[in-house]
């Protein structure tokens, strides 16, 4: 026995390595050298949280009751992994062509993106899962007891029930802190998955090192161990050829439909090929974890007194030999099957929880829909952290309530026939085309009710929420109807009756709604592209051509993707269209591409209602579909080479357009300009000339003279700015400029800006927002080139931010070894077809507005940034004007000479 | 959209490695008819007590699988698959 304070402790020091190596596994992730981390043995020992505490302790409870029968549950996955050519593969890879968050998302974005579809997978996983997750803080809540039973000194041992309480809360926060870190577009998480491969290793070990304890400390020699089991009453066990057949297909259809299973399998999997390694490392794992039970189950029954609870014998025999270390082995490994299993069904079923029931709703309650800007990021995670809280709350009560008295094997099986249900539903969406949405739900909701019926309320016991009457005579006293005895089938046992009849009528159901139902074009084409999903060649994506703007959608991409990662896709798919900035084209594929990385962080169908909005009208209709599908296979491959082929010239000519337009207009601006400059020039010219006759008069009295003298030096001022303007540009373009390299802060240089460009326009008050902790970065640069470049952009927001309470924001960020600093306004910002030509020079927007130079501003600004090796670009869809100057952190050395 | 015709017939090594991928496909068939093998037993009915014959049995195929299973995985893994279905030869 150990003291239940040490037990606590031992508990601590173990959850804080956890945290370590999770920390740790984040931060190598976070750094890009994330390949060890994600190598094929942490895959398979992540998959490993099917062995939960349901495995640890309760399969020796089970063997010491059925014998031989508990080896079915993991019979099953074996043969499931060791044939993953059929299905794992195929679901992995469509899990990565589809950026899949969960198996809800699965379903539903198979069968058209359905969100009805995903509720009721999310409604079968959480009914499902919480009395497992139960049966887990029930399984460490008894190990603590056994652990710390009569001990006097030390802490008092708390209630079972707070003891329960304490586990969840600490579950929750360790699962919040690393399963909603962040909101990543795959869904990943780099520092759960490592916790648990590292728990998975020491239950692994534990296991083991019991189970030889057993066989060699306790009986001597395995010859001894089967003389045992030969005398032991596990030798009578009987096997029933339908429990037998019949519990190898559910733990088989269970490692795919568990949400647990496919987040580790398919969600977490960041390389096909970790699948041929797990395709025998896990079983081998199973093996290893299955193959001390029955000695353990054996001796246990033999050494420990009658009536010793046989699912804690794990535990239990070291104890009766004095092996406190071997019984903390036995503990902590326990512990850690508990734990594991918990923390990921909670972030699974949090995802499914969040992605497809609470941001729907917000998205239908909220004003405005997708089109209003706003922060769906933040919304998203916080909904997950209040999720995974709610799930494990959702645990706790049912643990509470029900006493946690149950074997623990039964709550497992019922679990697992639960989340069978969704079998059908997923291999009609993996191998069947046919498979229809309608015909899915139907199935899903049948086996769902058939299953609560017939095996979830009677499992609560007969004092539970179905009376014994009707468990004995059936509801209103009709028999067939029996929840145990359907129609009357009274030779199969509750367990299998129920699997029987709940996959019997679902499948039924399934394929009846199927073939009855017409399919939606988008049910066709997600039906195609899941089923053919090897196939090189797919079909084209939901979207046909639509006047969608790229603006709209980059800011409502930046509310979910977060804005750096939003302007970052764009920019990228802008580059991959030949084009400049960030707006690229939007043709079909960039909005497939875009929807599929929304679906990534939001589930599929969230993310199709969010660009659908936009692209109202330009959803594929059937025409396009039977286009797809048309007989002439080859006349369509052709076409489809022509219609690329002019789509590229389409483009290529666009973009000449584009050049074209610009050299257009920039030639008429130059026009304007030389006819401006000779106006600029000739203007001061004159009244100097005109001054300088009058000056020679010589009766002039002294005071004009001097009045007079001053107008021509002030023209003469005026024309020397003018020229050193263009002097200074030239210098610039030639790159022969004398740069002033020298170190400073950041901040002062935006505090000198500021203050220097306070001068224009001093009439109107300005509300700046500045974040000033991020503003303290140390360039080292030509420091006053940088503040010219500064002053000329605030400057402008100064002079043509037409806002009536006018805001200038300024952003910095620090990105590897360059900084970016947003100089963003609230006013109208700039027309798109002007985008392209500010940069240029003479460029000047409004005629009127002669508020100052000629033009000159931000050409000159984007020589400067050129020259400092950096740029300046303009930043479209931030609700206002908005520049973004990009600098080194450091001006390197050649470039400065 | 265009996909070269493919070929009718495979040179060695891709029409061996289709017959792995067959044989990937049948060993979990297999393997589920090995291990209803033990209902054939009947155990409990017969005289002598076998349940340790039964365990062994089952653990050997058991591992046997695994072993199976890792011979195929080997020449499967490195196959990405560029030429699209593999199951015609």
């Amino acid at each position: 026995m150990v003291p239940f304070n040490i037990l606590v402790a031992v508990c601590l020091i173990y959850v804080g390595i956890l945290f370590l190596v999770a920390w740790a596994a984040e931060r190598r992730a976070a750094r890009g050298s994330a390949r060890w981390l994600r190598s094929p043995m942490v895959y398979t020992l992540s998959l490993s949280i099917y062995c939960t505490a349901w495995t640890f302790y309760g399969a020796v409870g089970y063997a010491a009751r059925s014998g031989l029968e508990f080896l079915t549950i993991y019979l099953g996955p074996s043969l499931v992994m060791v044939g993953w050519w059929w299905l794992v593969r195929k679901l992995v890879r469509i899990g990565r062509t589809q950026r899949v968050t969960s198996i809800a998302d699965l379903i539903s974005s198979r069968y058209g993106k359905s969100n009805f579809l995903g509720v009721i997978v999310t409604l079968i996983a959480v009914v499902a899962a919480t009395p497992y997750i139960a049966l887990q803080l029930q399984s460490v809540t008894l190990s603590f007891a056994v652990f710390a039973s009569g001990t006097p000194e030390g802490w008092a041992m708390p209630g079972q029930g707070a003891t329960a309480l304490w586990v969840a809360g600490g579950l929750a926060i360790f699962t919040i802190l690393f399963g909603t870190r962040n909101l990543d577009a795959n869904e990943r998480h780099h520092g759960v998955v490592m916790a648990i491969a590292l728990e998975a290793v020491v239950k692994l070990v534990a296991l083991l090192a019991v189970g030889i304890f057993v066989v060699w400390g306790v009986a001597g020699s395995w010859a001894e161990v089967f003389a045992r089991i030969d005398a032991s009453p596990i030798a009578d066990w009987p096997l029933k050829p339908a429990r037998w057949i019949g519990l190898t297909m559910v733990s088989a259809a269970a490692v795919v439909t568990l949400p647990r299973m496919f987040q580790v399998m398919v969600v977490e999997n960041s390389d096909e090929r970790h699948l041929a390694t797990a395709s025998w490392a896990f079983p081998l794992y199973l093996l290893l974890m299955s193959l001390f039970v029955v000695p353990i189950a054996v001796v246990g029954l033999s050494v420990l007194p009658a009536g010793a609870n046989p699912d804690l014998f794990v535990l239990t025999l070291p104890l009766a030999f004095d092996q406190g270390k071997l019984a903390m082995l036995a503990f902590l490994g326990g512990f850690s099957s508990a734990t594991s299993m918990v923390i990921v069904a909670a972030i699974a079923l949090a995802t499914m929880v969040s992605n497809h029931v609470i941001v729907p709703l917000w998205l239908a309650f909220r004003e405005g829909g997708a089109r209003a800007p706003g922060d769906v990021r933040g919304l998203v995670l916080t909904s997950r952290r209040v999720s995974i809280a709610g799930i494990l709350a959702l645990g706790y009560t049912y643990y509470s309530l029900s006493g946690g008295s149950a074997a623990l094997a039964a709550i497992g099986l019922i679990a697992f026939v639960g989340v069978a249900q969704i079998l059908p539903a997923m291999l009609g969406a993996v191998f069947w085309r046919g498979a229809t949405g309608r015909g899915a739900a139907m199935g899903l909701v049948t086996g769902f009710l058939v299953w609560i019926y017939t095996l979830y309320l009677p499992s609560f016991g007969e004092e539970g929420l179905l009376s014994h009457a009707v468990l004995t005579e059936g509801p209103w006293g009709v028999s067939w109807l029996r929840p145990q005895a359907l129609f009357g089938s009274e030779a199969l046992d509750p367990l299998l009756h129920a699997v029987f009849w709940s996959l019997g009528l679902n499948s039924l159901a399934f394929l009846a709604g199927s073939l009855l139902t017409f399919p939606t074009p988008l049910e066709r084409l997600q039906g195609l592209a899941f089923v053919n999903v090897f196939d090189q060649a797919q079909g084209q994506g939901g979207w046909s051509r639509g006047g969608v703007e790229a603006e709209d959608l980059l800011a409502m991409s930046q509310g979910i993707l977060g804005a750096e990662e939003a302007q970052e896709f764009f920019r990228a798919e802008a580059a991959g269209q030949g084009r400049v900035g960030f707006l690229p084209d939007t043709t079909p594929d960039f909005i497939e591409r875009l929807e599929r990385r929304l679906a990534g962080s939001v589930g599929s169908a969230t993310a199709h209602a969010m660009i659908a909005q936009f692209a109202v009208g330009a959803a594929v209709s059937a025409q396009d579909l039977m286009a797809v599908a048309s007989e002439a296979q080859q006349i369509m491959e052709y076409s489809a080479q022509l219609e690329a082929k002019s789509e590229e010239l389409a483009r290529t000519a666009r973009q000449l357009r584009d050049a074209n337009e610009k050299l257009t207009e920039i030639s008429v601006q130059k026009d304007a300009f030389l006819s401006q400059i000779s106006h600029e020039l000739r203007t001061p010219m004159t009244s100097i000339r005109a001054f300088s006759e009058i000056l020679m008069d010589e009766d002039l009295p002294p005071e004009m003279r001097r009045k007079y003298a001053g107008i021509i030096q002030d023209e003469a001022i005026r024309l020397t700015g003018l020229l050193n303007d263009l002097l200074d540009l030239s210098v610039l373009e030639n790159r022969k400029v004398q740069l002033n390299i020298r170190a400073a802060n950041l901040h002062d240089l935006i505090d000198r800006a500021l203050q220097a460009a306070g001068s224009t326009r001093p009439e109107r008050s300005f509300l700046i927002h500045r974040d000033i902790a991020a503003e303290h970065q140390p360039v080292i640069t030509d420091t006053d080139r940088l503040v010219q470049v500064f002053i000329n952009l605030i400057s402008n927001a100064r002079k043509y931010c037409d806002a009536e309470r006018p805001e200038l924001t300024i952003k910095v960020r620090r990105k590897g070894s360059r900084i970016e600093i947003d100089f963003i306004d609230n006013g109208a910002g700039i027309p798109k077809k002007s985008q392209g030509l500010i940069f240029e020079k003479f460029a000047r927007l409004t005629d009127t507005s002669r508020a100052g130079g000629a033009g000159l501003g931000l050409a000159i600004c984007r020589e400067i940034m050129v020259n400092l090796g950096g740029s300046v670009a303009y930043l479209p869809g931030q609700g206002g004007a908005a520049f973004r100057v990009t600098l080194p952190v450091r001006k390197s050395v050649e470039q400065a000479a | 959209m265009s996909r070269k015709p493919r070929p009718l017939f495979l040179e060695r090594q891709n029409y061996r490695r289709r017959r792995m991928a067959d044989a990937a496909r049948i060993l979990p068939l297999l393997g589920f008819v090995l291990v209803l093998v033990p209902i054939l037993w009947l155990p409990a009915q017969t005289e002598t007590p076998d349940t340790v014959r039964g365990s062994i049995y089952l653990f050997a195929i058991w591992f046997l699988l695994i072993a199976a299973a890792f011979v195929l995985s080997r020449t499967l893994r490195d196959e990405d698959d560029p030429r699209g279905p593999e199951d015609e030869g």
